[in-house]
């Protein structure tokens, strides 16, 4: 059905725009014109409450949210009048009248949405005063988040992000008019609740109100301290968005500029968490293959997005034997770095600090379960250690912003540092393993390595083109050979709970399922840099698929650290040891 | 063989006043005198003269006896009933003639009235359906069955009816405008949610005439097409939940409610939610997430609640009000709905008549009816003898309409006009004592504290006009506070996301409008020409007044005070907290309030 | 309930019920019930009365009662005012007396002239 063109008048002039379009998009995609916006999040937060994006109607009393009020055939609008102007001005100056005023100081302040609308709607004075009386307690009870609700202004992209895009509802509105703020039950903190950490409000909030717990001054005293060897691993993702940071276009790949500034830094070396991606493909390609074979319980899910997992630990419970046991990239190269490396260059564990750059908030939280301390575990006898003496396989945990604040800080021209290499023997990585930044990146990985191994043969085409992309629930089904192997992807949690809901009903058609806690995948993870450009997924993607088609080698199986890890140390993949050192254990968080 | 009865007002007025002791009392007396198979005991609805409770009235004599306390309720017994003697002390007293009126309907508060809302209240026991169908309830339901849905309409819409909740809106428009909407199930919603302070019009019906409302919202549902509806009364109303949820399983049990609805192919039900004390929760769009279990904050309009409402369905919803117009108007027509009122705004309209006047309580007139009569007529005038100053109207909703304008008729349009609207049918009249700016920061605290804080303008808009009203009623008012008011009030009123926030600078523009001296007074002179606002009121001792008696020295909590004994005394007003205690222990006129 | 039919049924049977609470506007019936006329047995006069108007099916006159009316010694005294009629006091009322009194005066219309002891100028 041909969607009818309506006549409009915007500011005078006349257009003709699709039925069904509101104020907003027809402003801006017909007449160029960007009414400025506050609260608004297309398909997600759209309850017309900051008031800020209001224009006149003609024939309306009052003015419009031109954000939810959709054009009718022969509709005045005016963006532009001293009517609106002192609207939008006053709502601005009413926002700023009880916003806290250290913005010099500020974690967001570059980018902080509320600033940058006072400047573009011209606020030059706050004549009103503050009213609320008391300043309200940070929330700093999670390991991954910390909540300033003095900085809120109550926008609700972060409610409705918990709950529409993630089905997590950890936080919302508690409290009526002035007094209301976003909160958790009964203001029990973010730790303390189903928050999974994955900071997708963080992401999305306009202010300073949510930002991660930063790691940067321990790295910093790690680095500067010389008794540790300080080693930093990174995510797929990260590289395909560093760049951002730094003012270079959305999808550059600038891997090589960011080995360069990490070793800058100071870290001892320079390690790339694919390799441990590889090893990952390795163990649960094995893993998903005995299932097939001896009947083991089907389908088997991904594991290594921490939010995904505190999401099925927290409402999934049941399904946790459907997960693999395989731990993350992120925490086996931890373990691999105090175990198999350690060993290898006869260096103390314990000297041994393990910083990784993740593109994830999740990941802060990952590092502190009480069973990643496998390494420990594994020198424990060896080395007569008290159990107090016990350290985590993860050190510390940076996002993709703190290590571009890093980088920053030490004044390096990031855009312009030349190529550099990883060190080696944790820096070489497949094509498969870059790709687990993007959604559908895991599954790809592992029927790459899946196929030749079931088959003995030789994958001719890399690219399963049906698992890309970023819809929220993707289905393929792969000819191994003849097998028929029915596979699923799901990005955002929201998705998870429609693949899982099946399974918990023993009703899923699939064998194998791959779960990503973030829309995207992790390349749209809490970590990374804060865009507003519609498309920047897309970018990183792209950049993304790019760089594993430059790879010279693309299957894990053939990487050829990987060989030599096998070989030195873990025997073969699901070995006894690399259970011990590279499998983990779920609980039940459900409070059932 | 039962010759007389004793109706007893049993609305929630009378209910605090002690109506349950008077009727125990009565109940008594009539066993004492073996007459109690003779007599029957009813307890209706509120009789709407609330001042005068407890009100017993003896049919069939109809003699209206007032303010009947436990221990005279025995005369009507003993004396009216025995010896057929009328008790003169428990009658009304005309205040202009000091007579004794014995008619209840011969009292002026009532004459005037047009009981079409209220007809039942008062008349009928609440929990006695059958009372309801002898005054030809439900025979509207029956008409109704009768007749098509669109036929339905078009007499609801003929009838002119405005919404009677507050916003005027035409009845008929709604109701058709729910029935072309696509989508099933469709559902309709009565909004009992009354938050208006002082106002008790739809907590009557539902506690006097419950049936009104179910009938209606049978018409309602079969007129749409609906086979739910959703009764949503405030919480703090349990009398009249108890008394709807009671007529709503007589309703089942005489077949008016559940399937097949007098032997047509209709079925409707009817189940109560009850609200959580939020006076947001009277927006429709907010009351209708209340129903679906979420936060009640209001939604974007449009869509609005015909197109998609409770779960995104075609709903209809209206007030308590507008529903007990319809059997009338289905039963009699709508000619004889416009036969009252004005031509816009045909009909009646309750009123909650309060604050400084002699008979307050609830009256339903005709629209157009003038502030005057309302007042002057029906109200009484204003007691000890003072001067009128202004009504407000529409609670916090609304502003005021002065004295110039006591001649006005008031609709819908004509309050508009003035800078203020009908709402519910709050109707406050304030005397020549009260402070204009203190009634508009009371309404603007109101708003304030209801806010439910989704839009910036009404959540951070609101609490700044208060904050700068506050400022001003303690004397710390500045040069440009007015403008800052007119400022915000502008965006408050311009860009809210609900009724609510819009109409919540109403009561500051319209006091603005024509007491603007007063807020001056306050903010330039620091004085508050009523003698209202405790700071800026100046106490002090008139000497030749003064006997010197100590009380007022020993009684001041900020021992401002200092004289001797038989000496004239002091007040140090730097240190007087304006507390008024002297004011109120001096038995010598000498402490002046000013 | 099913019809309309059955409504009807139900409104009259409760109007009769309410009957008191009805406007009666033909007119008055006023059963003096002093302690002479309690004494010379106005109480059963006064049910006789609402009994017959119910028998008669009369439902638009009202029976009230009131003080002494000064007649004791032709005790039990009725006093009947129909509309746009002069007022008439009867005396020595008794049952047989207010059946005949209703039947002819306030049914027919017909003054029961042997029983008044006074009557309202003109």
């Amino acid at each position: 059905m041909e969607t009818r063109m309506l006549n409009v008048r915007i500011n005078g002039r006349a257009y003709e725009v699709p039925e069904g379009i509101t104020i907003l998009k027809a402003a801006q995609e017909y007449a160029n014109i960007d009414i400025p916006t506050l609260c608004y999040l297309e398909g997600i937060s759209e309850e017309g409450a900051c008031a800020i994006c209001v224009v006149e109607v003609k024939g309306a009393k009052n003015l419009q949210r031109a954000c939810v009020v959709k054009v009718t055939d022969g509709m005045e609008v005016w963006t532009n009048t001293a009517r609106v102007r002192e609207a939008r001005k006053l709502n601005v100056e009413l926002l700023l009248a009880n916003h806290p005023t250290d913005c010099f100081t500020c974690e967001k302040n570059q980018i902080c949405r509320l600033r940058e609308l006072a400047a573009e709607v011209g606020v030059r004075e706050v004549e009103f005063p503050r009213t609320r009386s008391e300043w309200l307690p940070f929330d700093e009870t999670s390991l991954s988040l910390i909540r300033d609700p003095n900085k809120c202004v109550l926008c609700r992209r972060c409610v409705n992000v918990c709950a529409k895009v993630q089905s997590v509802y950890a936080i919302d509105i508690v409290g009526r008019g002035s007094n209301s703020m976003v909160s958790t039950f009964l203001d029990e903190g973010l730790g303390n609740v189903e928050c999974v950490n994955c900071g997708q409000c963080l992401l999305v909030c306009p202010t300073g109100a949510i930002t991660e717990r930063s790691e940067i001054p321990q790295v910093w005293k790690a680095l500067g301290n010389p008794d540790k060897v300080v080693v930093v691993e990174t995510a797929p993702a990260v590289r395909v968005a560093i760049g951002e940071e730094f003012g270079m276009p959305d999808g550059t790949q600038a891997t090589g500029k960011m080995v360069a500034a990490l070793r800058g830094l100071g870290f001892d070396e320079v390690f790339d968490t694919d390799f441990s991606a590889d090893l990952t493909i390795m163990e649960e390609g094995y893993e998903l293959i005995g299932r097939l074979k001896n009947g083991g319980t089907l389908p088997l899910i991904t594991s290594c997005s921490p939010g995904w997992i505190k999401f099925a630990e927290t409402f999934f419970p049941h399904v946790l034997d459907h997960v693999s046991s395989c731990k993350s990239p992120q925490q086996m190269f931890g373990t691999v770095t105090k175990t198999y490396w350690a060993e290898k260059m006869g260096i103390d564990p314990r000297n041994v600090v393990v910083v990784s750059i993740m593109p994830c908030t999740a990941k802060k939280f990952e590092k502190e379960r009480p069973e990643m301390k496998t390494a420990f575990h594994y020198w424990q006898e060896k080395m007569g250690l008290r159990d107090e003496e016990a350290f985590n396989d993860v050190d510390y945990v940076l996002t993709t912003r703190e290590a571009a604040q890093m980088i920053r800080e030490s004044g390096m021209d990031f855009a312009n540092l030349p190529d550099e290499q990883f060190d080696k023997p944790l820096g070489e990585s497949s094509g498969a393993a870059v790709i687990f930044g993007a959604t559908g990146g895991v599954m790809e990985a592992a029927l790459r390595t899946g196929y030749e191994v079931l088959t003995n043969k030789t994958l001719e085409k890399l690219e399963f083109e049906d698992v890309r992309g970023l819809a929220g629930i993707k289905s393929a089904e792969v000819n191994i050979d003849g097998t028929i192997l029915r596979v699923a992807v799901a990005n955002g949690l929201g998705n998870a709970r429609v693949l899982m809901e099946q399974v918990q009903k023993g009703e899923s058609p699939y064998q194998f399922i791959e779960i990503m806690c973030c829309p995207g995948g992790c390349l749209g993870g809490g970590g990374q840099p804060i865009s507003d450009h519609p498309d920047v997924k897309q970018r990183r993607a792209e950049a993304i698929y790019r760089e594993d088609a430059g790879k010279p080698i693309r299957k894990s199986h053939e990487n050829p650290e990987i060989v030599e890890i096998y070989k030195e140390f873990l025997g073969e993949p699901n070995s006894e040891k690399a259970h011990h050192l590279l499998h983990t254990e779920y609980c039940d968080r459900s409070c059932e | 063989m039962i010759r007389n009865e004793l109706l007893i007002c049993a609305g929630g007025a009378c209910i605090t006043s002690g109506e349950k002791s008077v009727k125990d009392a009565l109940i008594e007396e009539l066993h004492a005198h073996s007459i109690q198979d003779e007599v029957q005991v009813i307890e209706t609805g509120c009789m709407g003269a609330c001042d005068l409770g407890p009100i017993v009235v003896v049919y069939p004599e109809g003699t209206f006896y007032q303010k009947v306390t436990p221990e005279t309720a025995h005369l009507i017994v003993s004396e009216h009933l025995v010896k057929g003697r009328v008790v003169e002390s428990l009658l009304y007293t005309e205040p202009e003639t000091q007579e004794k009126v014995q008619s209840g309907a011969e009292i002026p508060f009532y004459t005037r009235q047009v009981k079409r809302v209220l007809r039942n209240c008062g008349v009928i026991d609440p929990l006695s359906i059958e009372e309801y169908i002898a005054r030809d309830g439900y025979f509207a339901l029956a008409t109704a069955l009768g007749m098509t849905p669109e036929g339905i309409i078009d007499v609801v819409t003929e009838s002119g009816l405005r919404g009677r909740g507050g916003a005027g809106f035409p009845t008929g428009i709604k109701w058709k405008a729910t029935r072309n909407a696509r989508g099933t199930p469709k559902y309709v919603v009565c909004n009992g949610d009354e938050g208006d302070p002082g106002a008790f019009m739809d907590r009557s019906v539902l506690e006097g005439d419950p049936h009104s409302v179910i009938e209606a919202m049978t018409i309602a549902g079969y007129a749409v097409g609906a086979q739910k509806g959703y009764m949503y009364v405030r919480a703090e109303y349990p009398l009249a939940i108890e008394r709807f949820d009671w007529a709503l399983r007589k309703a089942r049990e005489y077949g008016f409610l559940g399937e097949n609805i007098l032997g047509s192919e209709f079925s409707f039900d009817i189940e109560i939610r009850i609200g959580a004390g939020a006076f947001v929760c009277g927006e429709e769009t907010a009351l209708l997430r209340s129903i679906e279990g979420k936060r009640g904050t209001p939604s974007v309009k449009p869509p609005f609640p015909a197109q998609a409402g409770l779960w995104n369905q075609p709903t209809l919803i209206n007030n308590v009000e507008t529903y007990a117009n319809i059997p009338q108007i289905i039963t009699r027509g709508a000619e004889w709905f416009r036969s009252v009122g004005s031509s816009k705004s045909p009909g009646t309209k309750v009123f909650a008549l309060a604050g400084n006047v002699k008979n307050t309580g609830l009256v339903e007139v005709p629209m157009g009816t003038t502030l005057r009569e309302l007042v002057f007529d029906i109200g009484g005038g204003i007691p000890g003898g003072k001067e009128f100053k202004a009504a407000q109207t529409g609670g916090p909703s609304g502003g005021v309409i002065t004295a110039d304008y006591l001649d006005m008729p008031i609709d819908f349009d004509t309050v508009k006009e003035l800078g203020t609207i009908m709402g519910s049918g709050g109707l406050i009249i304030l005397d020549e004592d009260s402070c204009m700016v203190d009634v508009a920061k009371f309404y603007l605290g109101f708003t304030v504290d209801e806010s439910c804080g989704k839009c910036t303008p009404c959540r951070e808009g609101t609490r700044q006009m208060y904050h700068t009203m506050e400022r001003i009623c303690e004397g710390k008012g500045r040069d440009g506070d007015i403008e800052q008011l007119g400022r915000l009030a502008e965006v408050v009123r311009d860009t809210s996301l609900c009724g609510l926030g819009q109409s919540a600078p109403n009561p500051v523009l319209s006091t603005l409008r024509f007491y603007e001296d007063e807020y001056r007074a306050h903010i330039y002179d620091k004085k508050c020409p009523s003698h209202v606002c405790k700071h800026l009121l100046t106490y002090s001792v008139i000497a030749d007044k003064c006997v010197g008696c100590t009380a007022c020295a020993r009684q001041c909590p900020s021992h401002a005070i200092s004289g001797e004994v038989k000496k004239a005394h002091i007040i140090d007003q730097s240190k007087c907290s304006k507390c008024g205690t002297c004011y109120e222990v001096c038995r010598f006129g000498a402490i002046q309030k000013e | 309930m099913k019809s309309l039919e059955e409504l009807k049924r139900i409104k009259e049977e409760t109007l009769k019920e309410m009957d008191l609470r009805q406007a009666k506007e033909r007119g008055k019936i006023v059963v003096a019930m002093g302690t002479c006329g309690i004494a010379a047995g106005a109480k059963d006069t006064l049910l006789s009365i609402i009994d017959e108007l119910d028998k008669q099916g009369i439902h638009d006159v009202k029976v009230v009662q009131s003080g002494c009316m000064g007649l004791c010694d032709r005790e039990p005294t009725v006093e009947v005012s129909m509309k746009d009629q002069p007022a008439v006091v009867y005396g020595d009322v008794d049952d047989a007396n207010a059946r005949r009194i209703i039947r002819e005066h306030v049914g027919a219309g017909k003054v029961v002239a042997d029983l008044v002891i006074r009557r309202e100028n003109i």
